[in-house]
């Protein structure tokens, strides 16, 4: 049962308008690049982050510090799996305390990776302000939790497979909706 | 891939790709250790129970902390090596234990194969932390991580283990682990204290501490167990420092970038002096940090996991 794809929902300068739009909303609702830091989930998320500081530096002027987040260690679904997720670890590398921290996910489903993140950061220190920028929003939550960027909203049904393709790991800059076969 | 295995007990039957991922996870813990706050959720409602039945610091301390910061419960159990020598009386101990459920076992015992027993007899997870001559397996993985770190990479490097091989359960675990990442072995120590049959384990013999250490990348000095002298192994404590013990002035055969090794605790000046024990080479502090990070590597493999156990964790030696 290989997932056969179904649309193509952005090309490369689809994602990089998407992006380029978050970067401002970021600078806009901060008032400017103070205490802003970024923070990407593995492992999609941490290139995307990556990708949205250069376009701040590019327009402030101001190097934002980029974090690396690994949620493995706080999954609420560890004891249901027969063997444990791969840890690859987390790279903060400066005090979360005080920051506005704007964390950075390529897809947003259930929001249950988001709430591990959550507390993942609020074990690391105290921000001032946590923010959550996606590049595709598919719905279908299940926990509380909304998106402050959105790249863009793409409604879904559950069987659906959503891929975000990036230049860093696939080789190519597209997002496509996939589907099971049969 | 994750480890698919119930119990870790040697290194013998692990597989390399298996240690690797144990190497890998342990390097990504590292990070909470320089957390202000160093508690992750992981093993929330894990009970690991640390049965130690010979004395040990290090080691349980380590086992301790390691739990402790995945937020599993951690329990110590100690007693008297005497009492629990015998397999019936273990078995009991061990019966008892599972009544109390517990997720993990961490067992330190004087009976070689003593955790490959509990393996057999318990559901819960079994973590070898020493068993008499045979293996200590948490040590070696701490000393592959720790040179790992220090060199990038394991394949091709030479290692010389020194001292009391024939009684050494981390020379017999480091030997299993460091030949299946490629690097190469050679071991050194009086000939009363070098097992017969040991170059079947792939690695070279040598009686002479400066051929030992001359061009290899790290130098594993081992600690000489002071009942050894009345065993009559060597002739007296001073003549085995003189000609075992890594001074300075011996240090000077080694290449310039060797690493020193030393699985503690240390007998200052008996196999090291205290000048290399000190020294810019010893990385004996790191080993201590690594057995933290491996340690929790090994839980959080072994324990976080649900639903029914993996694979037996091996066969009895």
């Amino acid at each position: 049962m290989l997932p056969r794809e179904k649309a193509q929902v952005l090309d490369d300068q689809g994602i990089d308008r998407a992006l380029t739009r978050i970067a401002h909303e970021i600078l806009e609702r901060a008032g400017g690049a103070d205490a802003l830091a970024l923070v990407g989930i593995r492992t999609r998320g941490v290139s995307l982050a990556r990708r949205i500081a250069e376009r701040l530096q590019a327009i402030e002027g101001v190097k934002i510090p980029v974090g690396v987040l690994d949620i493995t260690l706080y999954r609420d679904d560890l004891g249901l799996k027969a063997e444990m997720p791969v840890l690859r670890g987390t790279d903060i590398p400066f005090p979360v305390a005080g920051k506005t921290v704007v964390l950075v996910d390529d897809v947003l489903y259930t929001g249950r990776t988001i709430r591990a993140a959550l507390d993942a950061i609020i074990d690391l220190g105290r921000p001032r302000l946590i923010q959550l920028a996606v590049l595709i929003d598919r719905g279908h939550r299940e926990l509380p939790i909304r998106p402050d960027y959105v790249g863009k909203n793409l409604p879904t049904a559950r069987r659906e497979i959503v891929q975000v393709l990036l230049r860093e790991h696939d080789g190519q800059d597209r997002v496509v909706i996939q589907e099971p076969e049969g | 891939m994750g480890l698919k295995r119930k119990d870790l007990l040697e290194i013998r039957t692990l597989e390399p790709a298996e240690i690797v991922t144990i190497l890998d996870t342990a390097a990504s813990m590292k990070e909470i250790a320089s957390r202000e706050i160093k508690k992750v959720p992981a093993l929330r409602g894990k009970t690991v129970v640390n049965l130690f039945l010979e004395p040990s610091t290090r080691t349980r301390t380590s086992f301790e902390i390691a739990g402790k910061w995945l937020s599993a419960d951690v329990v110590n159990v100690s007693g008297s090596s005497s009492s629990v020598v015998k397999g019936e009386t273990l078995m009991d101990t061990a019966k008892n234990l599972e009544a109390m459920s517990p997720d993990c076992v961490v067992i330190r015992h004087s009976a070689s194969g003593a955790p490959h027993m509990l393996a057999r007899a318990l559901r819960c997870s079994i973590i070898n932390a020493g068993d008499g001559m045979h293996e200590h397996p948490t040590q070696a993985l701490l000393d592959l991580l720790t040179i790992r770190e220090k060199r990038g990479h394991l394949d091709g490097l030479s290692v010389a283990i020194v001292g009391d091989i024939r009684h050494s359960r981390v020379a017999r675990s480091n030997i299993w682990g460091m030949r299946k990442t490629g690097m190469s072995v050679t071991v050194a120590g009086p000939p009363t204290l070098i097992p017969p049959g040991i170059e079947e384990l792939g690695v070279k013999v040598t009686y002479r501490l400066e051929d030992a250490i001359r061009d290899v990348d790290i130098v594993m000095m081992l600690r000489l167990q002071q009942e050894r002298m009345t065993g009559g192994y060597i002739p007296s404590l001073r003549e085995y420092a003189r000609l075992w013990g890594l001074s300075l002035d011996k240090l000077r055969a080694a290449r310039d970038d060797v690493l020193i090794m030393h699985p503690g605790p240390v007998n200052r000046g008996i196999e090291l002096s205290p000048e290399v024990a000190d020294g810019p080479y010893s990385v004996i502090l790191d080993q201590v940090a690594n057995g933290v990070a491996v340690r929790m590597a090994l839980l959080y493999l072994l324990v976080g996991r649900g639903g029914e156990a993996g694979e037996p964790g091996g066969v009895p030696a």
